[in-house]
């Protein structure tokens, strides 16, 4: 796979102070190593190895998946908002290949209406 | 005269017209020209998408916009719409522009007769012959993502549309071919698709419930693959379960399969991005 695909979602509006939960799927095949293709041939093993969430200048999730999750992993964790600040999501899987995805996270003033 | 009388007049005048007119209709003379339309095996009022025999865990994974895995694909296939080809710097979009008003209704239609060379497509040969044609690039490999991103991105364009195919003219012929392939016995087990999805349906093989082998949910997301795939892989994954001889990708029987399929199935709404197990 060439591109790797990820999404992520938190509430629409979020102020500072609330905890918010985090979903995020990513593309992946998590190849076990015991399935074959189409054409019958052994794929060999291929997971996501490591995959951590840095919101400003704060790691916030880390996870190192093994085999036994599956295809496309969906994640969801918890942060406290504090300010508007990127999310920035890495993950490298058993072949070598990176993937990342860089976003936005708008966090509203306290005592917004 | 007033404006009334005069209507009347024209009334009585034309009513020996409409007489004449009703009678041709219930004589049959209006439908001796068309053939008539074929009896249905399972009658339309009892279709039921995949969906109703799915798992409660399942339905929930389709109904979450966000969660639903296919809409990776779904992310991949809008980017390649607007990708330019290496060869022509042509995109889908510099013919067809935005995909949500071209392409919607046009999944409802296939497979379907190609006007140029008059084979039957899918909608995965019809953009393969896009891809080929206008924007000289190769050909996707079958169930390759960037096809499967594509078929999806496509087809979600009719979600909540009605399937309707065209079984007159050219088609009608692999109509009947597809007809008679679905109710035909084969494969080690001697089985025909009639056999567990007109008259099983709703009963269980193994753990899972049996549903009608409706096409409205494909490309569907398929937890057992770990991926999107196409109407064609799941119908070569039943000829592996009767244990049948499987044709080769691209084989015209899958094509009349699924045509005798959505022509079963119509009237059902397209739910792509769908999930099954």
């Amino acid at each position: 796979m060439t591109m790797a695909f990820a999404r992520i979602q938190w509430p629409e509006r979020v102020l500072a102070g609330d905890v918010v939960k985090v979903r995020l799927l990513v593309q992946h095949p998590m190849d076990t190593g015991y399935l074959q293709d189409l054409l019958g041939k052994l794929v060999p093993r291929n997971v996501i190895q490591s995959l951590t969430c840095t919101w400003g200048q704060q790691e916030v999730f880390r996870v190192e998946p093994s085999s036994g999750i599956s295809a496309n992993p969906l994640f969801e964790f918890f942060v406290r908002a504090d300010q508007t600040s990127e999310m920035h999501v890495e993950w490298t899987d058993d072949r070598g290949v990176k993937g990342s995805l860089r976003q936005m996270l708008p966090v509203l003033p306290k005592s917004s209406p | 005269m007033s404006a009334a009388g005069c209507v009347r007049t024209v009334i009585k005048l034309s009513w020996p017209v409409f007489m004449v007119l009703a009678w041709w209709g219930v004589s049959g003379y209006a439908d001796a020209h068309t053939p008539a339309p074929p009896a249905r095996s399972l009658p339309l009022s009892q279709l039921k998408s995949g969906l109703h025999f799915a798992g409660k865990d399942v339905q929930a994974l389709q109904a979450d916009e966000f969660a639903n895995p296919a809409q990776l694909w779904l992310s991949q296939g809008s980017q390649a719409w607007t990708q330019p080809s290496a060869a022509n710097g042509k995109s889908c979009a510099s013919c067809h522009g935005a995909v949500a008003t071209s392409m919607k209704g046009v999944a409802t239609r296939y497979p379907a007769i190609d006007a140029a060379s008059g084979r039957l497509f899918n909608l995965e040969d019809r953009i393969n012959q896009c891809t080929t044609r206008h924007q000289q690039a190769p050909a996707f490999t079958p169930e390759s993502d960037a096809l499967l991103g594509l078929s999806l991105l496509v087809t979600q364009a009719s979600k909540g549309m009605p399937l309707r195919v065209d079984i007159s003219g050219a088609a009608r012929g692999h109509w009947q071919a597809g007809a008679t392939l679905f109710s035909q016995r084969q494969g080690q087990m001697n089985l025909s698709c009639a056999q567990c999805h007109d008259q099983n349906f709703g009963q269980r093989l193994y753990t899972d419930p049996l549903s009608q082998g409706q096409p409205n949910g494909y490309p569907v997301y398929r937890l057992e693959w770990q991926k999107p795939g196409s109407l064609e892989r799941r119908l070569r994954s039943c000829y592996a379960g009767i244990r049948a001889e499987i044709p080769p990708w691209g084989a015209l029987e899958m094509r009349q399969l699924a045509l005798y399929l959505m022509w079963r199935g119509e009237g059902l709404p397209i739910e792509v991005p769908a999930v099954r197990k």
